[in-house]
């Protein structure tokens, strides 16, 4: 086994056309190329995706467990800004 | 025997031939399992083993078919004997370390890709769709294996070393993809193989690129082991087939 682990990297995927890439989950790899074919295969063997991102996990600024109330809680009472008045037309299909 | 016989038994041959390379490489690449250096780079080894094995199955199927003996794929893998196996000596050999089986499957991988690229335009229609659903394969197996040539080559001094000692190594066991005998005259003549021997200066032209960029030196081509597809084979295909057809030695007919 290495002696030194491998830069990590997160790998998102977009499954077809028309939705977004969504993460799939992280790798190790020794340079962006590498983590792209690491993550097709490790991550796309059964035909999961169109695409791939890949994005060194240190470049990722993630939000502060210790700040969940003040960030996510205020939003609980705010129902008006649910859009469910409105009904979608079966022919969308990806919402 | 009448002229059909001939062609018949030398396409039943030469499917062999296609088959068994897929099928004792991608033994080896199995033999990496939970013995990868990294997790991810072992389940990169085991995907381009599953797709050997898929060529295999494919291949070997359509053999016992033109065979017509009642032999499916898994009796053509499973219940031959060393010297009724066909496949280049090249990809029997071991894994070595993770240099030595990089630099025998980039080897291999740069042949079987202009190999399989022409085998598209054959005459048998089975042939030509095994190749076309295969060269997309492939070429993901070169594009990993030249990756690892470089970046392994063109590392560190230590790296650079394994990979010429592989290189030094296996070279000898290059020689044998571009000989040519009757079986593959026949058959290329027939419009249903192709011309291993036309693919040399394709080959030497990737592999060259590769270990130029990978700083690696070309070995002499002088004195090329050859054997293996007329089924005289290294001590190192037994070790393979006694791993690989145990259980249905031992058991015939297991399935589970």
């Amino acid at each position: 086994m290495s002696q030194t682990d491998w830069p990590l990297y997160e790998v998102f995927i977009r499954s077809r056309n028309g939705l977004s890439h969504k993460h799939a989950g992280s790798l190790h790899a020794t340079d962006a190329k590498m983590a792209l074919e690491n993550a097709r295969d490790v991550y796309t063997r059964r035909a999961e995706g169109t695409s791939i991102w890949v994005v060194p996990s240190a470049a990722i600024t993630a939000s502060d467990p210790a700040d969940k109330e003040a960030f996510f809680e205020p939003t609980a009472d705010k129902i008006y800004r649910h859009p469910t008045f409105y009904e979608v037309p079966d022919e969308v299909e990806n919402m | 025997m009448t002229s059909t016989d001939i062609s018949k038994g030398a396409l039943f041959e030469y499917l062999l031939r296609l088959g068994d390379n897929c099928l004792v490489l991608g033994h080896r690449l199995g033999e990496w399992c939970a013995h990868g250096p990294e997790l991810e780079t072992e389940i990169a080894l085991l995907n381009i083993g599953l797709d050997l094995t898929g060529q295999t199955r494919l291949l070997l199927s359509c053999a016992g078919e033109v065979e017509g003996e009642g032999r499916d794929e898994d009796a053509l893998a499973y219940l031959r004997d060393a010297h009724q196996f066909r496949n280049l000596l090249l990809v029997e050999q071991p894994n070595g370390d993770f240099a030595m089986t990089v630099v025998r499957q980039f080897l291999y991988d740069a042949f079987h890709l202009e190999f399989y690229t022409r085998l598209q335009q054959s005459s048998d229609a089975r042939l030509a769709a095994i190749a076309a659903k295969s060269v997309k394969e492939i070429t993901y197996h070169l594009r990993y294996s030249a990756g690892w040539m470089v970046r392994l080559g063109d590392g560190t001094e230590e790296s650079q070393g394994r990979m010429q000692v592989a290189l030094d190594e296996l070279w000898r066991y290059t020689g044998e993809m571009f000989e040519v005998d009757e079986i593959d005259q026949s058959i290329v003549a027939a419009g249903i193989g192709v011309d291993r021997a036309a693919l040399k200066p394709l080959w030497d032209q990737r592999v060259d690129a590769v270990l130029t960029e990978a700083t690696l030196t070309r070995p002499d081509d002088n004195g090329a082991a050859i054997g293996g597809i007329s089924g005289i084979h290294s001590e190192n295909l037994g070790h393979i087939l006694t791993e690989m057809q145990f259980l249905q030695r031992a058991y015939p007919g297991a399935t589970w």
